[in-house]
């Protein structure tokens, strides 16, 4: 079987992304910043630290329900600062625009980009752009890099959950995948979900000024709660079980992921942060979080033990119990 | 649920030895696995997966000729998405894909027929693999296709029906299945009394299940009471969609479009009549016969246990490759690939057996 070439699925954020970095990518860049592959780098420089991070982004279409790519492009990369209990504080952003695309457009983009920043408090402040030939990209992609002061007290990486440790979501899982999939030409369905995109700073913030311990967070972007959970337990080495029935899925999500044959666990989320604390924090955390807007939903939904350690199962409304296994990547094409 | 868990216990203490149960759906495989009822049942009921799942009772045959299809130039292949995955004897739709061949993924054959309308000097053809389910919206394409002229649109046709292919396993001598959960879906269009025959013939109760975890439980305890009073029926647990005759505008339609004719079942062989060809007055639709495809013997890895496990003969974890060399990530096999496969159920819900 011919393994010369790159897949789509590569890109999926699933088992065979995880499978290109450790073997194409680590090896020949190998650092000890890179290797922890959190979602940003954390730089000590005269005693403060920063979280460094860069997303591209490449979601089609690129207006879809709830935001566009310039949101989306904002918020993915302060997400992926304020996990790390970072403050976000600046942003570069580099456009590849395909010839002809329309200015109204372009336009449009910009001032979502600037209105997210600034709700967000960020600042953008260098940026490139490049134009490609028609048909060389579709309508544009775009690539933010972001830098924040690290202001939670302990190291937040996907290695510091513990046994014993709880798992709490913000709100329902898999509204940005379903928003953009309902726009997809061969596949357009009517639904009222709209994108969960969104900045999970304040979010972020409230949860760590209740001082309460928090382990780790992430944001369940690719591959869903599932890839997310899957890569702590791995780099904790703990076990980690979910319940079904606590899983805040909506109504049309679930419906839509039927009929597509999807799992909402796998499904992107671009305003979801997944927090591991300890159990005697719990509802310290639930409360910071349900005073928020974007945390009014907050729950448990799973918790962490010592076994079987790496694995995360799923206990089923009707009392089974399975695996909840990495996705493969290749659903979901193209989804931010 | 609690009740009818307890209520299973009670039935299968009553019949008093082993069964075995099967269903032929995909569908059927990935609720058993996703909610974990398996569990739930006492050691004495055992639930094993058939044929159900449509992309992987394919023969490899039919893969290589797609694969070859995807190569010309002018052609585009239309699929659904879970066979781009599969490896045919040297490489898959989606390795070619990656190599510039002209390969896109579709919901519905309607969406395959817009894009042959889309794009007027290209060959689309769509890959009609699946049972009675998805028949009748590949007959639908055809017919519309027939009535507005449209020149450049045809299906390469692999379609199969489920009843002959449960009247093959019944005579297989190393299965002995005690009652079959009939497919949902299937019998939506085809009727609950397609399975008579097997009540009759071979005394094997049916139940035609629906796909809430609830309502395969309640089809297994439906099937344990049957043999616990003697009885072997067709039961219709899922009466909120199914009725004993079916869809007739659906069945007209293929029957328009279809006629019976052998096919070729991956780990079973020939069965005869439990194919749908497209019929002699269809025939510029037909990709084989329009576009002179030629079928080939194809090689398969000779350790793929697919065959087996598709009989419910092997489990996955009897197979040398399953969780060694074949993964979701790096499948060899149909059944690892599908999403309904027996072999990915096992691999994403089970675990690989350390």
């Amino acid at each position: 079987m011919r393994r010369d070439r790159i897949l789509l699925a590569h890109g999926g954020g699933g088992s065979l992304t995880r499978e290109l970095i450790e073997t194409l990518f680590l090896p020949r860049l190998e650092n000890p910043l890179l290797k922890s592959l959190d979602d940003s780098a954390v730089l000590v420089m005269n005693g403060q630290g920063h979280a460094f991070t860069t997303d591209s982004y490449v979601v089609k279409p690129y207006i879809f329900p709830g935001g566009d790519i310039g949101k989306l492009a904002v918020c993915g990369t302060i997400n992926d600062l304020a996990v790390m209990g970072a403050r976000p504080l600046w942003l570069s952003l580099s456009f590849i625009l395909e010839e002809g695309l329309l200015l109204a457009d372009l336009q449009r983009i910009v001032e979502s980009i600037g209105t997210t920043a600034g709700e967000a408090g960020v600042q953008i402040v260098t940026g490139d752009t490049k134009v490609v030939e028609r048909g060389k990209c579709e309508g544009l992609y775009i690539n933010t890099a972001g830098l924040g002061d690290i202001v939670a007290p302990n190291w937040l990486g996907a290695a510091n959950v513990k046994p014993g440790d709880a798992v709490i979501i913000n709100g329902p899982i898999g509204e940005h995948g379903v928003a953009v999939m309902s726009q997809r030409e061969g596949i357009a369905f009517q639904t009222s979900v709209v994108s969960d995109c969104a900045p999970l700073w304040p979010l972020v913030k409230a949860i760590l000024d209740t001082g309460a311990e928090i382990r780790a967070m992430r944001d369940p972007t690719r591959g869903g709660v599932s890839a997310a959970v899957c890569d702590i337990a791995r780099a904790s080495n703990v076990g980690i079980r979910l319940h079904e029935d606590a899983l805040p899925i909506g109504r049309e999500v679930r419906g839509a992921c039927d009929l597509l044959g999807l799992d909402p666990l796998t499904i992107p989320n671009e305003g979801k942060v997944l927090v591991f604390c300890r159990a005697i924090d719990v509802a310290k955390v639930l409360a910071a979080m349900r005073g928020n807007p974007i945390g009014k939903h907050a729950r448990v939904i799973g918790e962490v033990s010592e076994r079987p350690p790496g694995i995360v199962t799923l206990r089923t409304t009707i009392g089974g119990e399975r695996i909840i296994d990495m996705p493969t990547g290749e659903d979901l094409p193209r989804i931010c | 649920m609690k009740a009818m868990v307890q209520n299973i216990g009670e039935l299968s203490h009553r019949v008093g030895h082993d069964v075995k149960f099967m269903e032929v759906c995909g569908t059927h495989t990935m609720v058993a696995f996703r909610s974990g009822l398996r569990q739930l049942l006492p050691d004495s009921v055992r639930l094993v997966s058939g044929p159900g799942c449509p992309v992987c009772v394919t023969d490899p045959s039919y893969l290589d000729a797609a694969i070859e299809l995807c190569g010309r130039p002018n052609v585009i292949i239309a699929t659904f998405g879970d066979l781009v995955r599969v490896p045919g004897t040297d490489t898959s739709l989606e390795r070619e894909r990656a190599a510039g061949a002209n390969v896109r993924i579709v919901y519905s054959p309607s969406d395959a027929l817009l894009l042959a309308r889309e794009c007027p000097s290209k060959n689309v053809v769509f890959l009609g693999v699946g049972f009675e389910t998805t028949a009748p919206t590949i007959a639908w394409a055809i017919w519309r296709a027939a009535r507005d002229g449209v020149q450049n649109f045809s299906v390469l046709c692999a379609h199969k029906t489920m009843p002959r292919a449960m009247d093959t396993l019944l005579h297989d001598k190393e299965l002995r299945i005690d009652g079959f959960l009939c497919p949902g879906h299937v019998s939506v269009i085809t009727g609950a009394n397609i399975y008579r025959f097997i009540c009759e013939r071979y005394r094997i109760p049916c139940v035609v299940s629906g796909f809430e975890a609830w309502d395969v439980l309640k089809s297994i305890e439906m099937l344990l009471r049957q043999l616990a009073e003697g009885r072997a029926e067709v039961e219709n647990e899922y009466s909120r969609s199914v009725n004993e005759f079916g869809n007739a505008a659906a069945q007209r339609l293929m029957d328009e479009i279809f006629e019976p004719c052998d096919a070729v079942w991956r780990g079973i062989g020939i069965i005869p009549g439990s194919g749908l060809a497209i019929r002699e007055k269809y025939a510029r639709f037909d990709a084989a016969k329009a576009l002179s495809v030629q079928f080939r013997e194809a090689h398969v890895n000779p350790l793929c246990r697919c065959g087996s496990v598709l009989r419910g003969a092997a489990s996955p974890l009897d197979c040398r490759l399953f969780g060694r060399t074949c993964s979701p990530t790096h499948p060899i096999g149909p059944c690892m690939v599908s999403s309904e496969g027996v072999c990915a159920a096992y691999y994403k819900y089970e675990g690989v057996a350390a």
